[in-house]
């Protein structure tokens, strides 16, 4: 069997990368949103990706998540070793994959607090830990709501229902620090946050990552680069009509955020 | 994606199994000799038979209705047997078949009578102290026992069986019997009334607030055997009572008609709240067997400030057709109706309520959620009528359909009817379907597809959920889970 140096390189990052994505084509609508994206991420790393509106920043997001909504033509994704394209959406979550989304949906009538648990319990246990007790769970989330500066009374309402904007990504991050994830996106956290919100959001994601650096990765995607004062990249990546056009280290979103994207 | 979830699911209806009892069986056939015959059965006062007997005349004179939203085949009357009861005749509990004994334990109805657990240390579920439930069973066409009865009698509440309530009192049950639903009411109102076999029947003295759930259980067994169930509820100046009715059939190829009519009278300042989990067998996955439960409830609030809550959970009958009304003839009395109605399958229903404003600063609010799934057809129909005398008479409505997959249908009828120029009148309704963005976000969050479908149908049921009592919610919710996943076969 012939293998191009192309498919080496990707099959040696499948084996140490957290996730390896090699020239992923991806669809939607009969309309080509990316055209070959390749990006390789490690455990202990930051890596922003960049780009402006329609450039396809937050459909890759939502490959990873499994979105049906959009079709996977060409190329792999590999997470953790595992082929991620194969996994059902939730398999993707409790293997690690968390995704926050720009606009998580409202669910009425589901107790925030209820649904929480049993996500977190539903994911503990596919990876085979215990289940956190009632006080346990409790403990866990005041801590989190205070660090975010949620009032408790958040959780005890409908998930989503009624939130504004900034509640609905505290809730977010809420979420994902309680599901302990390897990998985590931040899709667009920083619209609609006011700059207090911004910093405590990005303060907490930054704790998650850094209380185990050694098995976590951050990707923040946003347009804009204020995010990133809070959260320093090792990686920026910046993302054109489907394509990573620029990858370097913070000089590349320092530029932007003189000169934009041009 | 919905589809694929809940045919990957089992399931099965848990209820399905016969009891192999000895029966005694009226022949099938309607006429008047068999009227005749089930009075002589029960050997029931004069005044009853008579009653029954003009509910006979006029049935034949009355047409089955058809501008509910369902169809079926035309039912033949005459092939029906019209009553059914275990042969041994039960003096006590102990005495009772251990075949039906095993029946209601199938079914986790207690019929023994449990601990007093109230204010117990540890009796406590959520917080909220586990109190026992009384309850009647009925088999068929007979009430087989009533439990709690000495421990209610002492606060001098009555609770039995119909046919006991004739006998021990006859002058609560000639007063109150058909003052609320006439014979002439409708088709099925005038056959209960001419057939009707056993039920329950309650009496709250004034001033007594029930210290206990008081429940039905209604299992039909027989084969080619309708159920015709009559309960009257009477709640005397200031009581409160609660009261709860569930129901199950064994799994059968033939349809079978249940048609009950269910009276509440709530005097002055009286509260009744009025529950129903109704899990009749809905059919099999292509539509065959499964009850007819076209049932008539109404309740009146006859006396000022009083108040009469109807909730119901409708997961199970091939064909539900029920609109469990209000009369508001007290001023500033309340009505109330929550509602779940679950269709999946090749089910049907046609449900909905009545609120009849008549007496002064009445109120009445309508919560209503339909779910249809697989080929189900689920139908809301409601009547809000402000009479001229109702002054600042208000109705609040709420009406909501959530739909699954797409072959599932959801309508809506609602009628206002406000004679009262300074009624308030509120109707709010909304069609959906459960969003695949929904699930997508609570699989991205690690739950399964199922479990997602689940929460997202709980949480839009929520509403009516907690106007259960607190053991009945939790089982309302486990019902809709297997009707959710049984949904398209």
């Amino acid at each position: 069997m012939v293998e191009t140096a192309s498919e080496a390189i990707a099959s040696a990052e499948q084996a140490t990368a957290l996730l390896a994505i090699h020239n992923l084509h991806v669809q939607t609508a009969e309309r080509e949103i990316l055209k070959g994206i390749h990006l390789t991420i490690r455990p202990g790393e930051i890596h922003a990706i960049m780009g402006p509106n329609g450039s396809g920043k937050s459909t890759l997001a939502h490959v990873l998540a499994g979105n049906p909504g959009f079709t996977v033509t060409v190329g792999s994704v590999f997470f953790n070793g595992n082929d991620l394209l194969a996994m059902a959406i939730e398999e993707r979550a409790r293997a690690g994959l968390f995704v926050a989304f720009q606009y998580p949906p409202e669910i009425p009538g589901v107790n925030n607090m209820q649904y929480l648990r049993t996500a977190v319990n539903t994911v503990r246990k596919s990876r085979g830990q215990s289940e956190l007790s009632a006080a346990e769970f409790l403990s866990r989330v005041r801590t989190i709501l205070k660090e975010l500066g949620m009032p408790e009374e958040m959780v005890r309402r409908s998930l989503n229902e009624g939130f504004s904007g900034g509640e609905k990504k505290k809730n977010e991050i809420l979420q994902m620090a309680m599901l302990e994830p390897r990998l985590m996106v931040l899709d667009e956290i920083d619209s609609g946050l006011d700059v207090d919100a911004l910093e405590l959001v990005a303060r907490c994601a930054l704790r998650v990552f850094e209380d185990k650096r050694s098995e976590r990765s951050l990707v923040v995607i946003t347009h804009y680069s204020r995010i990133l004062r809070y959260i320093k990249p090792q990686y920026v990546h910046v993302l054109a009509d489907g394509k990573i056009v620029e990858s370097g280290g913070i000089a590349v979103a320092e530029r932007i955020e003189e000169k934009g994207y041009g | 994606m919905v589809d694929a979830t809940v045919a990957e699911l089992g399931g099965g209806y848990k209820y399905g199994f016969v009891t192999d009892i000895e029966s005694e069986t009226l022949p099938a056939g309607l006429t008047e000799e068999t009227i005749r015959k089930i009075s002589a059965l029960k050997d029931e006062p004069e005044f009853l038979l008579e009653w029954r007997l003009r509910a006979f005349r006029a049935w034949q004179q009355m047409k089955e209705p058809h501008w509910a939203e369902v169809t079926y085949p035309p039912i033949d009357y005459q092939s029906i047997s019209y009553f059914s009861r275990p042969k041994k005749k039960l003096k006590s509990l102990e005495e009772a078949d251990p075949k039906l004994l095993e029946t209601f334990n199938r079914l986790g109805i207690p019929l023994t009578e449990q601990k007093f657990l109230a204010n117990v240390e540890g009796a406590e579920v959520n917080s909220r102290p586990l109190t026992p439930v009384a309850v009647d069973a009925v088999f068929d066409s007979v009430s087989v026992v009533t439990t709690y009865r000495e421990t209610l009698a002492k606060l001098g509440i009555i609770f039995c069986s119909f046919s006991e309530a004739v006998r021990e009192h006859p002058e609560l049950v000639r007063e109150y019997l058909g003052s609320v639903v006439p014979i002439r009411d409708n088709f099925f109102s005038a056959l209960n009334s001419a057939v009707f076999s056993d039920g329950s029947f309650v009496y709250v003295p004034p001033g007594v607030r029930c210290p206990m759930e008081l429940s039905t259980y209604f299992r039909i067994n027989s084969a080619n055997t309708g159920q015709f169930e009559r309960t009257l509820i009477i709640a005397d100046k200031g009581s409160y009572v609660s009261y709860l009715e569930g129901c199950t059939a064994p799994q059968r190829d033939e349809n079978q008609l249940h048609a009950a009519v269910v009276e509440l009278i709530a005097l002055e300042g009286a509260h009744i709240k009025y529950s129903t989990v109704q899990n009749w067998y809905p059919g099999d996955a292509e539509g065959r067997g499964g009850i007819y439960n076209f049932v008539t409830k109404r309740g009146l609030c006859k006396g000022a400030y009083s108040r009469i809550s109807w909730t119901q959970v409708e997961t199970g009958s091939a064909i539900t057709w029920k609109y469990p009304s209000c009369i508001l003839k007290g001023d500033h009395s309340r009505g109330e109706f929550y509602s779940v109605a679950f269709t999946g399958n090749y089910q049907q229903a046609d449900t909905g309520t009545k609120m009849i404003h008549l007496g002064r600063n009445t109120r009445s609010t309508i919560i209503s959620k339909g779910i249809s799934a697989g080929h189900g057809r689920n139908t809301y129909r409601g009547l809000v009528r402000i009479a001229q005398s109702a002054e600042n008479a208000r109705n609040y409505t709420r009406c909501d359909s959530l739909i699954l997959g797409d072959r599932a249908a959801a309508h809506t009828y609602p009628v206002i009817d406000a004679k009262n120029p300074r009624a308030q009148v509120e109707h709010e309704a909304t069609t959906s379907k459960v969003s695949d963005t929904q699930l997508y976000f609570l699989r991205q969050r690690g739950l399964s597809e199922e479990d997602a479908v689940h929460l997202v149908v709980n949480g839009f049921c929520k509403e009516v959920f907690r106007e259960l009592p607190m053991e009945f919610a939790v089982e309302a919710q486990k019902l809709l889970e297997i009707s959710l996943e049984d949904a398209n076969g």
